[in-house]
């Protein structure tokens, strides 16, 4: 159903290669540096070449990573501006913890509670994002933004005075305050602003890695297909998309929903990465560094986006000894490449120094289709 | 000859500002009706509130025998009613084709290339842009596309809003060509201009709209001849 027009299309031959093609090659790219990147990692924990602090980054590359393609699915491809991002990672992070330990006694196999946990986080996510995206998606641009931000507020300073925990018979309780009634304090799963404590570490880099795969497979592929050419035309120009019949708030909405879960599996996955995680890290900071990844790599750009993550992660744990400075890092390499990429003179050298190695690369291309073909 | 549009007495707000006050008028098939007005009259906003962007507080909107006043405004262009909105508003950053394409979005898709086909036979110039940015198109290519993207849908009444705003007189031309050729080829357009000369020359009938008022109404050469009309839009 979701590609018929352009497949009947395709079918008479009228369409031309060129939108395929692009698509393959940002595919192609897409899971290339994925694929690469997780070898490259693997090998380098193995050889013992990568140390035990990067490590630790490896799953939170993976998480940001996948945070950086569902915000681009809003910011680029549906062309919102969305600050709260953080707040359904929280959502999907909180729900996951909550989940893997209800389940801990009845599911012993730690991938399975995992996978359920993420399904669950999911599920709240879009919930989540269908709830606050209902009213808000007819509001544009800065207003987008406000609202969004306050959300990730709201989410976070929730989850500042719940409680959760587990009563002698396994049942799960919340309250907005300290005691929760038939439970000690040992049997706390969600403990206000100290957050999430004694959780079971559930990630692993491959089930990560694996997350972020889904994530790219989910974006690209709405991209690609009628519907997300939909969401695109209405970006472009939203008088002539209403004009030829998209429901303009369907589209918005499938979006940010898409998105919004999608990061709640994101945030599910970083949950089960530490043994503690308390609100303050879902906070307004986190929303502005995922939108940085975004920017960073080029809104629009997936592959560009993925790239950023990985870096911005990565930087702050190898200049440790920096981490204050981190934000002031984010602001000024922020201004740099804003400067960089809208300031014709110096885009003129950055294309004649493309212009430059290109040859080489063009000459690379042929190489290996004619291995391909051979 | 059946009635195609037809709208009774409807009012439209925008705020506080009445600007639309209690207009009738119907479009029959295979007809060219021309809504013509100075700027505010209330033209363009007629249009919107038929294809559902704007809602009239009263009265109603026939489309085919049936009430489309509370339809919402995407479903409207699947029953048959294509807008092309003023100021040739088409998807700049992508191709010719894929503007095309997207104009066949609640299309049958066994239509399409038939559509598609048609459209490239009307405008003969898109044909030879097909891969191009529209973005990059002239003023009177994009106004073509823009109207070549409102018949991909099958529209069995095509809202025409402004299309020759913005355009060197010979594209002005053009663009009345082509409104013509449709015409012949069976397609209901209801067009609104502010060229009203051009606009009663090729309509069948014609209203003059005055602050959210039909002033007049009759076929486009007793408009064209009348005095009233010659004085105030005509230039004399």
């Amino acid at each position: 159903m979701a590609d018929r027009l352009f497949k009947s299309i395709n079918a008479r031959g009228l369409r031309g290669a060129v939108k395929g093609s692009e698509y393959k090659k940002e595919a192609l790219i897409s899971y290339g540096i994925l694929v690469i990147g997780y070898i490259l990692l693997q090998l380098g924990a193995m050889t013992g070449l990568i140390g035990h602090n990067l490590q630790g980054q490896f799953v939170p590359i993976c998480v940001y990573i996948s945070l950086a393609i569902s915000l681009n699915l809003v910011v680029g491809i549906s062309g919102e501006l969305s600050l709260g991002h953080a707040g359904f990672m929280a959502v999907g992070a909180f729900t996951g913890i909550v989940i893997t330990r209800v389940l801990e006694n009845s599911i012993e196999f730690g991938p399975l509670r995992l996978i359920i946990a993420i399904l669950a986080a999911a599920v709240m996510a879009a919930i989540a994002g269908f709830i606050i995206g209902i009213p808000i998606l007819g509001l544009r641009g800065d207003y987008l933004a406000i609202v969004t931000l306050a959300f990730g507020e709201i989410v976070r300073n929730i989850m500042n005075v719940l409680y959760f925990g587990l009563d002698n018979n396994g049942h799960l309780k919340f309250a907005f305050n300290h005691t929760i009634e038939g439970i000690d304090t040992s049997q706390r799963v969600i403990t206000g602003a100290i957050g999430a404590t004694g959780v079971t570490k559930l990630a692993t880099f491959t089930g990560a890695a694996i997350l972020t795969a889904f994530t790219l497979f989910v974006v690209l592929n709405l991209k690609n297909s009628k519907q997300g050419r939909a969401i695109m035309a209405i970006r472009d120009n939203r008088i002539a998309g209403e004009s030829i019949g998209l429901d303009v708030k369907k589209y918005k909405l499938m979006a940010f929903v898409v998105s919004a879960s999608l990061a709640g599996m994101a945030g599910c996955m970083f949950g089960q990465n530490y043994s503690t995680l308390a609100p303050v890290k879902f906070n307004f900071n986190t929303s502005v560094l995922i939108l940085v990844f975004v920017v960073l790599g080029g809104i629009g750009n997936i592959w560009g986006g993925m790239i950023a993550a990985a870096l911005l992660t990565v930087l702050p744990e190898a200049l440790r000894q920096f981490a204050d400075y981190r934000m002031l890092t984010y602001a000024v390499v922020l201004i740099l490449v804003m400067i960089g990429t809208y300031n014709p003179a110096i885009r003129a050298r950055i294309t004649a120094f493309v212009n430059k190695i290109k040859p080489k690369k063009k000459d690379k291309g042929k190489e290996k289709t004619g291995k391909e073909a051979a | 000859m059946g009635s195609v549009l037809t709208v009774r007495d409807i009012n439209v707000y925008y705020g506080a500002i009445h600007a639309i006050k209690g207009i009738s008028f119907d479009v029959n098939k295979g007809e060219i009706v021309t809504l013509i007005g100075a700027n505010g009259a209330g033209k363009s906003t007629t249009l919107h509130t038929v294809s559902g962007l704007l809602r009239s507080r009263t009265g109603d909107i026939e489309f085919l025998g049936s009430s489309i006043a509370r339809t919402p405004a995407h479903k409207i262009v699947s029953k048959g009613i294509s807008h092309v909105p003023e100021g040739r508003r088409i998807f700049q950053g992508m191709t010719v084709e894929e503007n095309l394409q997207m104009g066949a979005f609640v299309a049958k898709p066994e239509r399409i290339a038939h559509n598609l086909e048609y459209v490239y036979e009307q405008f003969p110039r898109l044909k030879e842009r097909t891969k191009q940015i529209a973005g990059t198109l002239s003023g009177g290519e994009q106004q073509m596309l823009a109207m070549g993207r409102a018949l991909m849908s099958d529209p069995r009444l095509l809202m025409l809003d402004e299309p020759s705003m913005g355009l060197a007189p010979i594209l002005v031309d053009q663009i009345f060509e082509i409104i013509q050729n449709l015409h012949k080829a069976g397609t209901t357009i209801l067009l609104v201009e502010q060229n009203a000369q051009m606009a009663l020359s090729v309509a069948d009938r014609a209203y003059v709209i005055e602050t959210g008022r039909i002033t007049l109404s009759g076929t486009g050469e007793e408009l064209a001849r009348s005095d009233e009309v010659r004085k105030a839009y005509l230039g004399g």
